[in-house]
This record gives C-alpha cells, structure tokens and sequence, in this order.
C-alpha cells in the first residue's frame, strides 16, 4: 500500500487494475477453458467413432429391440417393441420402485427416527442398531442378501404358500388376484377419488372453522366413511361388479393374477430399509434441533406428549428435515440403479445393459440415460423445494 | 531442376516412409511398446476361460490370446486377461482397453458391422440348448410353455430365446441378469425352470452346480453360434495377425505339427510344412512379425486339435466331442486357408 489516495482517481484506474473487469476477463477465460475441454471430448469422441465406422446417432431408437422383458407396467414384446419402447419400460420399473421406496422409506425413518429418541431404553437401543447396521454396510451386499433371503427359502410353484385372499407366495414371486372391473365398476373407482378430495375439502373446512370458533370436528371419522364406506356402499349399490382372478398352477408356473415379481420385492425391501437408515437420522436431527423450551411451553400449557409432537415439535423439526430428506430421496432414486445385479429391469439394467450391448452406442444410451436421471433428480428436488418453502419459517 | 529432383525424392521417400507406416499396424506397435497384449477375457467359463487358483488362466478362447503373444513375443505368457462380462465386453474392445477379445463372442452382422468390430475367424461351432431340472420330467424344449427361463443379458442367446419361443407361440417369462454367475445362482436358486446359453456353456456350467446329475440339457439345439475372436475396427494388419494366428493352430493340425514335434519339423523336406514353419518364404513379416511365427504358435501352444483335447474335449472335464469342431478333412467344419 504504498499509493496515496492523492494518485487513485476513481474512473481513471487503468483497465487492467479494474477489479470488474478483471473479474470478467477470469470468468471469460475460465468459460473458453471448460467449453474447449467439452468441444475437444466430443469432437474427439464424434472423430473416433468414423474413424472405427461406428454407428452414431438416435436412429436406433426406432428399431426392433428382439429381446423380452419380464416386468412391464406398459405391454411391450420382443416381437413388435423397439429399442424407444424398452426404453420406456425400464424408466417405468425405476420411477415404480423409486416411489413406493420413498413413501415406504419415509414412514420407516420416521418411526425409526422418533424410536430413537424414545425414553423406552429398549425401543430406542433396537432403533440405535438398526441405524448403525443398515447405514454400514454396503447397499449392493444388503441387495443380494434380501434377493437370497427372499428367493431361497421359498418353494417352487407346485408348492406355492397359501395367503389369505387367495394369494400366493413361491419363488417366482407372490400372486395376488387380478380384479376384473364389469359393468358400474368404473363408478366404485369415481367413489374412492371423490371420498379423497371430499376428505380434503372437509379437512380444510374444519381447520378453518377451529381457527375462528375453537370447535373440532371428527375429521379422522368423516375421512374413513368417505373413502372406505363410501365405495363400499357403492360396490353393493352396482350389484358386486367385481370379479377376482385367482392364480392358478398351469404347467410349471402360475397362470391369472398379478404377479409381483421377487427382483422387485428384494430391490425395493434393500433400498427401502437402507434408505429409512439415513432418514432416521435426520428426523433425530429434525427433532433434536427443537429446544427443549418448546416442549416444555407446551406441556406448561397442558398438552399431552402425543399432541405435543404433532402440534409444536414436528412442524418446526420439518425445516431442518427437508433439505437433507431431498438429498435421501434423490440417492434412492440413483441407487435403484444397483437393481442390476439381482435382474431387477430397471432403466439401467435395460437399456445400458441390453440395449447398449445390442446397438453399441455406448455413448448415446449413457447420454439418454444420465439425461434421465438428472431429470428425475431435478424434479424431485423441484417439488421438494416447494414443500420446503410452505414449511419454511414466516417471519413476522 | 536439381531443386526440383530434390523436391521429388522428398516427396517419394515420404510416401515410401508412409506407405511403410501405414503396413505397420498401431495395435501391434503399441503392444509391442507395453511389451503385453491385453486380451478380453470371460468372467470365468470352464474350457473356455478361466484361471486356476494360481490365476494361470486356461481354456479355448484363452488360447488364441497365448497364440498371439506367442507369434508377437515368442512367449505365451505375455498377456494380460482382462475379465470382461457379456454386456461389457465390446465398448471395452472399442475403447481400446483391451487388443483383442476372446470370449466365447457370437458372429453376427450387426456387431461385424455397426458396432465398429471385425471377427477375425470361428474358434468354435456352437449352438444355443437349454438346461432343466431332471425332475421336471420333460424332453423338449417345447414343453416349456409358460416356464421361467433365466439368461445373460446382452447375448445373442437372449435375443435367440424369444424368437425361438415367439415362433413357436409359446409363453415364456424371462429373467435376465449382467453376469453369467448370478444367471447361474439363479437358476440353482430355482427362480427359473430352464437356464439358457451356448451348449458347450451349458456343459461347463453344469459342473459348477452343487449336483450336476440332478440337471439335464435338453436335445433341442436352436441357433447358430459361430464364437470367435473379435478386435476392433480400423487395423487391418492387426486382424491380419489375428486371424492367422487361428489359421496357423488349425492348419497345424492338418499337416499333423504337434507342441511335441514342432522342432523336428523345422528340419522337413515338406514344402508346406517349410512354409509353416518358416524355414522357406517370408510370410511373417508382412505382419509385422517374424517368419517362424507359426512354428512359435505350435511350439508355445500346441495345434487346434490338442487346444481343443485339453481344454474342452477327452483330456478335460467337459468331455465334448468334436463334432462341428472336427477338421473339414475329417468331416466337421474347421478349415483354414493354406500358408503360400
């Protein structure tokens, strides 16, 4: 610091001393140096692959695939689908299983979450061991063990386990009746949307009226009449169109029925349990994070523990939860891509395995691919930054 | 005009130099300069590719990789097996992470062609069968309708599966797994009724169950599986070394060259046999190699017939016949191009 300030005169500094611009030169430079590095792959890559006369391009996408799939919630075969319709077929299984993992492993890390910190020493030392277990070791070893555990002590077809509501359960997976819908069954399925939104409509009714007259109404009572009773009530009303198919033994397997495959089950009990693990956690986190003075003003002001957790502790513990939450979401989503190794056909199993194999676009199909999961990854977080910012504090 | 005359000769010995650079093949200079061939191995198929407990790996297709090091090297060790799974293996071979792949690979057009890969010769007459359990009680594949039939994905044998069960009108449900081991456990765990592959791949895996005699292949043979060794697209004098590599183990067979006889047949009067093991003419070095490339085949490995004794026929576990794999002089379809 050797100038005086008699020598600066603002406006007049040279340009090479302007921080500003300086920083933009950095920025520029920067940028010229990462858009060369991704032009230099790519034309390399595009170089390489003529000079192999390796096909290129997207023009697979509508060729005929020629393989099976098992599992496929849109109908696919190996003899009219194509490359674009397997794709679809694998991104299905992995939102399927993505899902039911989230809301499963939701519920399972709060319980366990909460367990944790119970004063009940048992309950919270068994929650303590779940957590440090589940969360140390490897998610692909707990895949295989749950894909042994549930495949290897079951019977074949011929000796299928007996369910209740005529289920079955062997080692090609459980069975459960396919219920067929005739005439007015489409009504019973209006009934059950209506009761939902009616539930809603009424919660929200009654939330309002508490605010302005302190009255409660049984919501939980008129939530279970609208969405149980109603279509029940609706289904006798139709005269019973309902109709089950029941699995059967045909040959070697079962025939009729919806079949729930073991590879699904497996996947979605590992990543489910392994999941819950880390969530746990955050809600311990979440609930810790709330003074004891909360707690303590409102047990002062009469509530019971239950109503207490409900009311005052959870809703302030959701806002340290949900940032981590979204994170645990997301790497269930990214880890259902481990279904691989137990034969679970989701989107990578599918399309960078078979497929990439069959056309050899390796970089096309892992393009598509991690084109996908950042889209899901994106969305994901989009709604969850939603919810977050509902949640979050209102300052006053 | 000297300046000129100058100018040419330049021109002409560049043209020569790169006409010379251009017979030279980049994969054999590169293995050369590592002085190890990287070779693209299976994860472990009995008589086809696997290591002992040592890691000395041994089998069909592991033998032409020890061919090619040996007409490289003079030396058979000089590899470095790369275990590569089914759905792997060709973006391995077109990244250049391994030379050359040998692992019981199917020709077919599509890969030959749009995948960017060259095969450079049939090691082996295969053909897709099925295995079931004994007490099934069934002798044909077309009684497995409605069956679970376990598979390694990215094979031909899955895409084989549903034609062959599509036109045939049969249903079927797949399970498809990335490696040949988990498709294997699976199949012992009995998620499946049927486990599909090769049939030589069959028998090898059919050792590896806990009871082999509870476990049958069925008659039915339904495709067409030409294994070979694979390399990329791009080098031709590398296929070169290649595929004459293979020819030079099968035509050895013909002219009755053993690992056993190899030397004294460097001192025969046979002109074919002089030729092979280059005693007479210069047939190596338009590869890049030297001229007893073959002899140093035979020497180090031994002629197709006794690779395919000890690796997969009488001298091995498998016990499979010759059958296809037999010398087209001897009734099956090995037949290779002669060395003139």
């Amino acid at each position: 610091m050797s100038t005086t300030s008699a020598e600066i005169k603002p406006g007049k500094a040279s340009l090479l001393y302007d921080p500003k611009i300086r920083g933009y030169v950095y920025q520029f430079l920067l940028l010229a140096v990462v858009g060369f590095l991704i032009w230099s792959a790519a034309s390399n890559a595009i170089e390489n692959l003529r000079a192999q006369k390796i096909a290129s391009g997207f023009g697979f996408w509508h060729n005929a695939s020629g393989f099976d799939i098992n599992q496929k919630l849109v109908p696919y075969d190996a003899s009219s689908g194509t490359y674009g319709r397997a794709f679809w077929v694998g991104l299905l299984n992995t939102l399927l299983v993505a899902s039911i993992g989230i809301v499963l492993s939701t519920f399972l890390g709060f319980f366990v979450g909460v367990a944790r910190l119970s004063s009940n020493w048992i309950v919270s030392k068994i929650a303590m061991i779940y957590v440090e277990v589940i969360r140390n070791v490897p998610l692909l070893l707990q895949l295989f063990f749950w894909y042994n555990a549930v495949l290897k002590p079951l019977p074949n077809p011929r000796q299928s386990i007996e369910l209740p509501a005529g289920a079955l359960l062997n080692n090609r997976g459980l069975y459960v009746p396919d219920p067929q819908f005739g005439p007015g069954g489409s009504l019973i399925i209006w009934a059950f949307l209506i009761g939902i939104v009616a539930t809603f409509v009424f919660r929200s009714w009654a939330r309002k009226q508490q605010a302005a007259t302190g009255r409660q109404y049984p919501t939980g009572w008129v939530g279970f009449g609208l969405i149980v009773i109603l279509p029940v009530l609706v289904y006798f009303a139709t005269g019973r169109p309902i109709t089950f198919v029941y699995p059967e033994l045909a040959g070697f397997n079962l025939r009729g029925g919806i079949q729930i495959f073991p590879e699904f089950v497996a996947l979605l009990i590992g990543l489910t349990t392994y999941t819950a693990g880390f969530i746990a956690e955050v809600v311990r986190a979440g609930i810790l994070a709330v003074s004891k003075g909360q707690t303590e003003a409102s047990h002062a002001l009469g509530l019971r523990p239950g109503p207490t957790l409900k009311l005052v502790v959870i809703p302030q513990a959701m806002r340290v939860i949900i940032p981590p939450l979204t994170s645990n979401y997301l790497n269930l989503t990214k880890n259902s891509s481990l279904a691989v190794a137990i034969g679970y056909p989701d989107l990578v199993q599918v399309f960078t395995g078979t497929v990439l194999n069959q056309t050899g676009q390796a970089v096309e199909v892992v393009a598509i691919t991690m084109a996908v999961y950042l889209t899901i990854s994106l969305v994901t977080s989009l709604f969850m930054n939603i919810y977050n910012k509902r949640m979050a504090l209102v300052e006053r | 005009m000297k300046q000129v005359i100058g100018a040419a000769l330049v021109a002409v010995t560049a043209a020569i130099c790169a006409g010379g650079a251009s017979a030279q093949s980049p994969t054999l200079a590169q293995v050369k300069s590592r002085s190890i061939l990287h070779c693209g191995s299976g994860t472990g198929l009995a008589g086809f590719g696997i290591p002992d407990q040592q890691g000395n790996w041994s089998g069909m297709d592991v033998d032409v990789c020890r061919a090619v090091a040996s007409a490289i090297f003079n030396d058979p060790t000089k590899v470095k097996f790369i275990p590569l799974s089914a759905k792997d293996r060709f973006t391995s071979l077109q990244s250049g992470e391994v030379d050359l792949l040998s692992r019981t690979t199917t020709w077919t057009i599509s890969r030959d062609t749009a995948l960017g890969l060259n095969f450079a010769g049939i090691n082996y007459y295969d053909g897709q069968g099925f295995m079931v359990r004994k007490k099934l009680g069934i002798d044909s594949v077309l009684k497995l309708a409605g069956a679970s039939i376990c598979t390694q994905q990215g094979t031909t044998t899955e895409l084989n599966l549903a034609d062959y069960f599509r036109s045939n009108k049969i249903k079927y449900e797949v399970v498809a797994f990335a490696s040949n081991q988990e498709t294997v456990k699976a199949y012992e765990a009995g998620r499946c009724d049927a486990f599909t592959t090769d049939a030589s791949g069959l028998y090898a895996e059919r050792l590896t169950l806990s009871n082999p005699e509870d476990h049958m292949v069925l008659p039915e043979i339904i495709s067409k599986e030409p294994l070979g060794p694979v390399v990329r697209h791009g080098d031709d004098v590398w296929l070169d070394i290649v595929k004459w590599s293979l020819f030079a183990m099968i035509n050895a067979e013909e002219l009755g060259i053993t690992k056993a006889n190899a030397d004294q047949m460097l001192k025969s009067d046979n002109p074919e046999i002089k030729r092979f093991v280059g005693t007479e003419g210069k047939f190596g070095e338009p590869m890049g190699l030297t001229n007893d490339w073959a002899y140093r085949i035979v020497k180090h490995v031994g002629n197709y017939g006794e690779s395919f004794e000890r690796n997969v026929g009488a001298g091995s576990l498998l016990k499979i016949a010759r059958g296809q794999n037999a010398l087209w002089s001897k009734g099956g379809l090995q037949y290779a191009p002669p060395i003139r």
